[in-house]
């Protein structure tokens, strides 16, 4: 079991002092940051390194950050065999909003890259079959950002009542 | 061509793909599983989802309060309500840095405890009406009722409860209440064993379910699985013990877990006697929290007038029946979360499915999506 600060201290030696941030609100948890092009390295290191052994991912989610026009996906890994947990976050220009896919890391990032590319469309590279989960496959736009204006119809009905 | 060789032959070799729902009895909800076939034996199965979706948390930034996000939780994993609100209000205790009376920790505990016997009662019933058990399925229901009627007592409300706040609970508790769950508790240990008889140890049942649907431990760690469906794949792991929350570490119980007594490690069967076995782990927490709780105590006086977290983020997860309900929740300092995430039991373990329904027989898929014990209200959100 270790604490956030050792593991802060593991990652900077690993990864390099500019590769990982540690971050933290007035309240809650803290997270890590990383470059998310280097996101699928990363995680393998996560999950294979004797220390870490971060051996489930418990959630991933897609954020859209308005102000910063950026989208994020935020890690949440669990270790059962240490016992320790941690979250790290990256985060990607709208325009250009790639991450590559963990789903070859964990397996459980099939559905959940899916449901984040289907809410706020971050767009998992590498990632086996992408697309859209929860709403039809040729819905329009992306519901959980934060300036989604819904379709006015969908397949020629009105979406509104 | 193939049509000459069927004739020559008189086989047909071709692949089929059938749609088993969205419309069908055992698929618990609306549920779309699309199999390739290989004569019985099923080659591919992909499930398709979103039949329920309703933007539960779209719903949930936009509602300008987050005490008005409770309600909604209800609807997510509507078989076990109790659970869902218990996860988003200790999600938000914690943001919030919110003291929670003792009286209220044991409240929740013991109504948290009923629920997943309500909510296993539920799934094992109908696991055995899939498979063509029919009196099981009126038995589990006839104790499920009465958990109900001790809920709809307590709560005034018999599904959907909206029964706890942030640092509180809605309603004060019945005076009876106590004697209402000692009495329940007493009469309901013998019908585990009764329902052992009747359905667990039942030849019939455990041909249908030995064997069937294996989920090695390995797979069923890398796809995070969680709850009996991890539990049955021989995994002693419990949030309640490994990650405790809420007041779980003063209690004395066990975690039951798959040993593939009548078949493989992982197999249906194990999945579903763990879910038998939590019942009697549950009714020992039940009871020794009706000895600890207070009589005394302002159930109500916790509660915020207005919840305004600060700046920050937190996932709290908490076991549920089905698993590990995890909620992602950021602050930005507004009237409502900047953004809610419901990592659901049931979306997890439905996505291990094609997994673990390679190579099975179509009339085995039945016995595994019943196993894995899905809510599609929670799958969809």
């Amino acid at each position: 079991m270790k604490e956030q600060e050792e593991i802060f201290d593991l990652l900077k030696e690993q990864l390099g002092e500019d590769s990982v941030e540690f971050m933290k609100g007035e309240v809650g948890q803290p997270w890590f940051q990383f470059p998310a092009i280097r996101i699928k390295e990363i995680a393998k290191f996560l999950r294979d390194a004797a220390e870490l052994r971060f051996n489930t991912l418990m959630c991933l989610s897609g954020v859209h950050y308005e102000k910063e026009e950026e989208l994020g996906v935020t890690y949440h890994v669990h270790s059962t065999t240490l016992g320790h947990s941690m979250a790290f976050k990256v985060r990607v220009p709208i325009e250009q909003p790639n991450v590559p896919s963990v789903e070859s890391v964990w397996k459980t990032a099939d559905w959940h890259e899916r449901e984040a590319m289907d809410m706020v469309g971050v767009m998992f590279d590498d990632h086996p079959n992408l697309k859209r989960i929860l709403t039809p496959e040729d819905w329009e736009g992306y519901p959980l950002r934060k300036d989604y204006e819904p379709q006015e119809f969908y397949q020629g009905m009105p979406t509104t009542a | 061509m193939i049509e000459e060789q069927i004739l020559e032959t008189g086989k047909d070799t071709r692949e089929m793909v059938i749609n088993m729902g969205p419309q069908h009895p055992s698929t618990h909800g609306v549920l779309r599983l699309e199999l390739t076939l290989d004569g019985e034996m099923v080659k591919q199965c992909r499930p398709n989802i979103g039949y329920l979706h309703r933007c539960f948390e779209k719903y949930a930034e936009s509602v300008e309060d987050y005490a008005k996000v409770i309600p909604y939780t209800d609807r997510m994993d509507y078989v076990s309500a109790m659970n869902q609100e218990h996860g988003y209000v200790i999600a938000l205790e914690k943001l919030l840095e919110v003291e929670v009376p003792e009286r209220v920790e044991y409240m929740r505990v013991i109504v948290a405890e009923l629920q997943r016997i309500a909510s296993h009662l539920l799934g094992i019933g109908t696991f055995g009406l899939d498979l063509g058990a029919f009196t099981p399925f009126l038995y589990c229901f006839t104790e499920r009722e009465k958990i109900l009627s001790i809920f709809e007592k307590a709560t005034g409300a018999r599904l959907l409860y909206n029964y706890m706040a942030v640092g509180g609970l809605m309603r004060e508790i019945p005076e009876d209440f106590k004697s209402d769950t000692a009495d329940f508790v007493k009469t309901f240990r013998p019908k585990i064993k009764e329902l052992n008889d009747l359905l667990s140890y039942n030849k019939i049942f455990i041909d249908r379910t030995a064997h069937i649907g294996v989920l090695p431990k390995d797979v069923a760690l890398n796809y995070a699985a969680s709850g009996p469906v991890l539990r049955g794949s021989g995994v002693e792991w419990d949030l309640r013990k490994d990650d405790p929350y809420s007041i779980y570490n003063r209690f004395d119980f066990e975690i039951p877990v798959g040993k593939g007594e009548v078949g493989t490690l992982g197999d249906c069967w194990d999945r579903y006697i763990v879910r038998v076995r939590e019942m009697e782990q549950s009714l020992r927490i039940i009871e020794q929290a009706l000895d600890g709780m207070p009589d005394e105590g302002d159930v109500k006086e916790g509660i915020p007038k207005r919840i305004r977290p600060k700046e920050g983020e937190i996932y709290m997860r908490t076991e549920t029946p089905r698993g590990e309900l995890g909620y992602y929740i950021i602050s930005d300092k507004g009237a409502s979360p900047y953004r809610v995430k419901a990592r659901a039991p049931s979306f997890v373990h439905l996505s291990m499915l094609p997994a673990i329904s390679k190579g099975a027989l179509i009339a085995d898929m039945v016995a595994i999506v019943g196993s894995i014990d899905i809510v599609l209200g929670e799958v969809d959100r």
